[in-house]
């Protein structure tokens, strides 16, 4: 009797451990792609990962729509991890559990460098939307849409020097307490010393959690340097308040902002006037007229931001680079080949045409500047 | 030059944590006790005249005097709801309802802004007469700008307005006298609720004023305006004496001086450790602050 027992527990064991096997193979449909990924839906960082997801959703439906790929339709999956990094861990692992196959991986860059080992080890394709610190992507299989921190830097002094060739002198003002802050001036720094083409007159800055929300000393600093433009890697509601802090002092200075600018222009009671002029180097402009932000509002009621935009182009960067490789999900090297394909692919997306450096995972694309008349971006330049 | 304009800049900045300072001096000297959410009451203050000019297109001087009477009555309610029924507790138990009223108000204020989906907000410029004093001429000129000015006029006039009515009424004395023997002030005949009950609607609708030059001041702001500053003020306050009128004032700018100075002449991200420092350094060595000891009557 006690042997008998023994082994119908053995066999309730082993059908456990198939039962668990087969949910790890997830999904066996060869005509179902699985695509997960994981943001901040709740939370200080929410406002990120909701536009992440909505903006993937976008791409799946309409791609689902139009047959899917390789005629494989797409489920898509998205777990909340309020941009913490044990969350994301544990809502990636949930995410394989049910069978994602592609992942649009994390939406922060905390989170992702945090899900990039399991990543590594699971061998899946990995393209995220928006993690922009430099290691976030060190991985073989992972790749990015949006530009990586120091190539925003490079990209805003290369295009002064080259296009605003009036400027001879810059002032910086940066945050210390942000790594995004800190990571563009210093590359900014090195990129406009290596082309020599102005000066640095003066380096500021401020800790935007010391709560100190005056910047009169810093102003009066820039003012004394004689600086032309101001170099501002910032979000936009630090700059707004310098700028308009200065509005007495700086008077005829340029202001130069990066993609932390975005939603300047969405501030309640916004002064444009103040914003007359300002550059913005940014990947991603809503332009009224792309059937993406018409679609996207008809959709949501609201206007697609970078975070949006990044995210439809990862969900097509991933249908590109599946039809490269031609592969089915059930095919052996489904993984490895669509890998390798992201080396091989242009995608003509939202936040412009780019392709990816197979070794690094960067996209390689050109950033846009606009600025700002009448409170409306004008493109400058592509 | 550099630093005659950092000296503008900090006495521009002293000026708000003055009188900020008065508003915390007046209630701890009269109830003895630390009131933290006097911060979010400027921030309310600041909200409520935003709201006033920008949504409901309210002259200046209307919004003004709604925002200082929403205030009063708001720093009354609180006084009322939150700290009466802790009269007779320990003192701790006063502070800490103190920070929670204050992280109230500020998630209130955040939960409102959360359903309109606006995060950051743009105080209105044109509040106060643009007139500004100009120091010097070409590159050099310093620019003392019309809130700078304002701020410090509309201070000292409130800081011996405030002296005199503690001094001269009849109110004043009924303060003086809660202030310094409770029980025996009632005994007197004098109601301990309701001086307390003015002291905290006066310190209240100083509040809303300080909200207009602190709005003013920084433009962009969110509910968290008031924390910082509320800190800052405190720690003026107990630099200047802790209960003392002209005190509070007094510390006010030299904190606004210091604060400024470190920034300039040390570094922009020490210059709260130096603020804070100040006050480790004072309460060190000289425990009841600058006018603390010299001046005996507590308010």
């Amino acid at each position: 009797m006690k042997k008998f027992l023994s082994f119908a527990l053995a066999l309730v064991m082993l059908f456990g451990a198939c039962a668990a096997l087969s949910s790890c193979g997830g999904n066996e449909d060869e005509n179902v792609i699985v695509i997960g990924g994981v943001g901040p839906l709740t939370g200080t960082a929410a406002s990120y990962g909701i536009s992440v997801k909505q903006g993937a959703t976008l791409a799946v439906e309409e791609i689902n729509a139009n047959g899917g790929i390789n005629g494989m339709q797409i489920r898509f999956m998205f777990e909340d991890d309020k941009a913490l990094e044990a969350d994301a861990l544990s809502a990636y692992n949930s995410l394989m559990d049910n069978g994602m196959q592609v992942t649009i991986g994390a939406t922060t860059s905390g989170s992702n460098q945090a899900i990039l080992a399991p990543v590594k080890e699971d061998g899946i394709l990995l393209v995220t939307p928006s993690a922009s610190s430099m290691t976030s992507i060190d991985a073989p299989n992972a790749f990015r849409i949006c530009f990586n921190d120091n190539a925003q830097g490079q990209a805003a002094a290369k295009y002064i020097g080259d296009h605003m060739t009036d400027i001879k002198k810059v002032a910086i003002i940066y945050d210390t307490s942000s790594d995004y802050s800190k990571g563009l001036m210093t590359s900014f720094k090195a990129q406009a010393q290596a082309d020599n083409k102005f000066e640095i007159v003066a380096e500021t800055s401020f800790d935007s959690t010391a709560g100190s929300a005056t910047f009169a000393t810093q102003i009066a600093n820039i003012n004394s340097s004689g600086a032309e433009l101001l170099f501002m890697p910032l979000y936009y509601s630090e700059a707004y308040a310098i700028i308009s802090q200065a509005s007495s002092t700086l008077q005829g200075i340029k202001y130069f902002g990066c993609d932390g600018f975005d939603g300047i222009l969405g501030i309640d009671n916004v002064d444009t006037s103040l914003l007359e002029n300002v550059n913005i180097l940014t990947p991603f402009v809503a332009d009224e007229n792309s059937d993406f932000v018409k679609n996207y509002k008809a959709k949501y009621n609201s206007t697609p931001d970078q975070f949006a935009a990044d995210a439809y182009d990862a969900i097509y960067a991933i249908k590109a680079a599946v039809e490269k490789a031609n592969v089915k999900v059930t095919d052996k090297d489904f993984n490895a080949k669509i890998v390798a394909a992201m080396g091989e692919i242009t995608l003509d997306g939202e936040t412009g045409k780019m392709t990816w450096d197979l070794e690094t995972g960067e996209p390689n694309k050109d950033p846009i500047v606009v600025t700002i008349q009448n409170g409306q971006y004008h493109i400058l330049s592509e | 030059m550099t630093f005659l304009a950092t000296l503008v800049n900090g006495l521009s900045l002293g000026s708000i944590y003055a009188l900020i300072a008065l508003g915390y001096t007046m209630v701890y000297g009269i109830a003895k006790m630390l009131n933290f959410a006097h911060g979010d009451i400027i921030m309310i203050g600041a909200f409520s005249i935003f709201t006033c000019i920008t949504s409901l297109k309210l002259p200046a001087i209307l919004a003004i005097l709604i925002a200082i009477v929403l205030c009063t009555i708001l720093g009354i309610t609180i006084e009322f709801l939150a700290y009466r029924p802790l009269r007779k507790a320990p003192p701790l138990a006063v502070l800490i309802t103190a920070i929670g009223v204050s992280y109230f108000l500020q998630n209130i204020v955040l939960l409102i802004n959360k359903l309109s989906n606006k995060t950051t907000f743009v105080f209105p410029t044109n509040i106060l007469p643009d007139i500004s004093l100009k120091i010097g001429s070409g590159d050099n000129a310093i620019i003392i700008n019309g809130n700078t000015i304002f701020t410090f006029i509309v201070t000292a006039v409130i800081m011996v307005a405030l002296t005199l009515f503690i001094n001269k009424t009849k109110m004043g004395k009924a303060m003086r006298a809660v202030s310094e023997d409770k029980e025996t002030a009632e005994l007197m005949g004098i109601s301990a609720n309701r001086t307390i009950t003015v002291t905290f609607a006066i310190g209240s609708a100083l509040a809303a004023v300080a909200g207009l030059f602190y709005g003013g001041t920084v433009i962009s702001f969110n509910h968290t305006l008031g924390s910082m500053p509320g800190i800052k003020a405190f720690v003026a306050a107990v630099f200047g004496g802790i209960g003392s009128i002209p005190g509070a004032m007094l510390g006010g700018i030299i904190l606004g001086i210091i604060e400024k100075m470190a920034e300039q002449y040390i570094s922009t991200s020490l210059a709260n450790a130096v603020v804070f420092g100040m006050l480790i350094l004072v309460l060190t060595f000289k425990p009841t602050g600058l006018l603390g000891k010299k001046i005996n009557e507590k308010v």
